[in-house]
């Protein structure tokens, strides 16, 4: 999935300047196709398999972010202080989707893949590789959800 | 005919992972707090899934759709970049609780500032391409 990053960099004519992303991007068509289903699949999936989208959340994690201040916890799909609207008046949270975003995609390329092409890909083909990132991604995650992340709320 | 076989798993993968709540921000912060099964259930059960039909692909050399050797390359060798990229990544998507795959579910969906994220994430794979050379790897 985080290699489609790196086709749109290409895409973007980044591979003018930058060797990595100097290749023929025709290879990765395939890619996008599924990336593209990805979100054809979400809009289905959002607007016509959905009733009510509200996420069941365990009450303790429903108390906790109510007590960080995102008060529809266990009540929507998406907080929607960082993806409703209001967002785009809000620097703060702009701001933590932008360092998030470029973390995810920075961090991706770094590591060769994310959930999909190490958590499921590559661990289903018994890499150790792969085991390395995925613990790279418990030891990233497990910093911000328990250590950063109530202090930015 | 391959297009079209790509769009369908693209939309199969998209429906599962908003009917599986996988792409909700709410679900990976639920996720770190080790407070629920959803995810790892969501992802364990992928993995068995994984497992089996990787290595059956693998042992019994199974051919693909169109009749051509199915050949997946190991990953190559390595530790430095899978850890550190991987706790880059695990910070970003602990953060934005979007992995690359659910960004575009969500667009789909209809989250707007989501497209922060993918514009974000692109920009954030734009300056490791530039700067990889000077990275440990």
């Amino acid at each position: 999935m985080s290699s489609n990053l790196r086709t749109i960099c290409t895409l973007c004519g980044a591979g003018k300047s930058t060797t990595f992303f100097d290749f023929d991007w025709k290879s990765q068509r395939w890619n996008l196709v599924v990336v593209f289903g990805a979100l054809v699949g979400g809009f289905f999936g959002a607007h016509y398999l959905s009733t009510d989208t509200a996420v069941v959340l365990n009450s303790d994690v429903v108390n906790q972010l109510q007590g960080l201040g995102i008060h529809d916890a266990g009540k929507s799909y998406m907080p929607e202080r960082f993806f409703e609207n209001i967002v785009w008046t809000d620097w703060k949270s702009l701001s933590l989707l932008v360092v998030g975003g470029f973390m995810v995609g920075f961090g991706a390329r770094y590591a060769g893949g994310c959930t999909s092409g190490h958590a499921i890909s590559g661990l289903s083909n018994l890499q150790l590789p792969s085991l390395i990132a995925v613990i790279g991604f418990f030891i990233g995650g497990l910093l911000m959800n328990h250590f950063i992340l109530p202090y930015l709320l | 005919m391959r297009t079209l076989l790509y769009f369908i798993i693209g939309i199969v993968f998209g429906i599962t992972m908003f009917k599986s709540e996988a792409a909700s921000w709410f679900r990976i912060y639920e996720m770190f707090q080790f407070n629920s099964f959803h995810m790892y259930g969501i992802i364990g059960s992928a993995l068995v899934f994984g497992v089996l039909i990787t290595q059956a692909i693998k042992k019994f050399k199974i051919k693909s759709f169109h009749g051509d050797t199915i050949e997946i390359a190991d990953k190559e060798k390595g530790i430095k970049r899978y850890l550190y990229g991987g706790i880059v990544f695990g910070l970003g998507w602990a953060l934005a609780g979007a992995c690359p795959g659910p960004i575009f579910t969500l667009i789909g969906a209809g989250y707007a500032p989501i497209l922060v994220v993918l514009v974000s994430a692109t920009l954030g794979t734009f300056v490791y391409g530039r700067i990889k050379d000077k990275l440990p790897h």
